[in-house]
């Protein structure tokens, strides 16, 4: 169970590894194109394109579906997923920081009751 | 496109919240049962902020602290992680401060830094700690998220030549 987190992650990963891959991504953000579109873009062959969108595919971050002749790419699941991941890790991070700050807030609010009442005396 | 994260069950504590507000930033939210003067005192001395900044769970020690916090004034922290020789710095300026109210700070280690807005709205005694990452581009905020910083990309190039070897040696044509 581990071993495939890491096995999908590693894939993922090394998908995004390389300056073509992100930029295919970066173009799918905006919106979908056909590998022919996005093999002329990045000047390309077909067939060269078509090996970075099978890695893409493969780590689940581009789905490909064939419309006619022609074969449509957009953003597959594992996008989404990440980003949902990387929101969650944030937010724990901050989370056990403000924890940590109630701490320190605590402390100091039981110092300024104590100062104050002292200044009242 | 909005991920949202919130935090578990725990009576004890107040809510953690963060999300993703739009291209470029990223919005966290928590409320505080104390007045909003404490809270800002407890992030502005430098002595108080080292008590909570780094979280125990990390590894990570803070090696020093430094915070001139007024506008145009500077800070630097630097940190040390057992995995790591050299000291990590992270380091900025300060573009707005309001008294218990704002603080607006520069994060000036990466080109594509954000820009980090923390206020504090006091209502009955407790404060609202509302605070903002903003990213100079939607790309600065993506590269976050795949945390595609220098450091990590060699051991991407060492991983997709192991991909495309293995890719290649099985699997459909």
């Amino acid at each position: 169970m581990v071993q495939s987190y890491q096995t999908r992650f590693d894939v993922s990963f090394a998908a995004l590894s390389d300056p073509v891959r992100r930029g295919v991504l970066e173009q799918l953000m905006r919106a979908d194109a056909s590998i022919t579109v996005l093999a002329e873009r990045f000047r390309m062959t077909l067939t060269g394109m078509r090996k970075h969108i099978d890695v893409l595919e493969q780590a689940e971050l581009v789905t490909t579906e064939k419309v006619g002749r022609v074969r449509r790419c957009r953003l597959g699941p594992r996008r989404l997923e990440e980003e949902a991941a990387w929101i969650e890790s944030y937010r724990r991070l901050w989370a056990e920081r403000f924890d940590a700050l109630d701490t320190v807030i605590e402390t100091l609010k039981r110092k300024e009751k104590r100062d104050g009442r002292k200044r009242r005396k | 496109m909005v991920a949202r994260g919130e935090s578990e069950s725990d009576s004890t504590r107040n809510r953690t919240t963060s999300e993703r507000r739009s291209e470029r930033e990223v919005v966290t939210t928590r409320t505080f049962d104390a007045p909003a003067h404490l809270v800002f005192e407890a992030w502005t001395r430098p002595e108080l902020f080292a008590q909570w900044w780094v979280p125990k769970s990390s590894g990570v020690v803070l090696l020093s602290c430094e915070q001139d916090v007024r506008v145009g004034g500077s800070y630097r922290l630097e940190f040390a992680h057992p995995e790591t020789g050299t000291p990590i710095a992270f380091f900025g300026r300060y573009l707005d401060v309001v008294s218990n109210a704002r603080l607006v700070w520069t994060n000036e280690e990466s080109e594509d830094g954000a820009v980090t807005t923390v206020s504090f709205e006091e209502s009955g005694g407790r404060t609202l700690l509302v605070m903002s990452e903003l990213y100079p581009s939607k790309q600065a905020l993506e590269a976050a998220i795949e945390g595609m910083d220098g450091a990590m990309s060699e051991t991407f190039e060492q991983l997709d030549e192991f991909l495309v070897v293995r890719g290649a040696g099985a699997g459909p044509a």
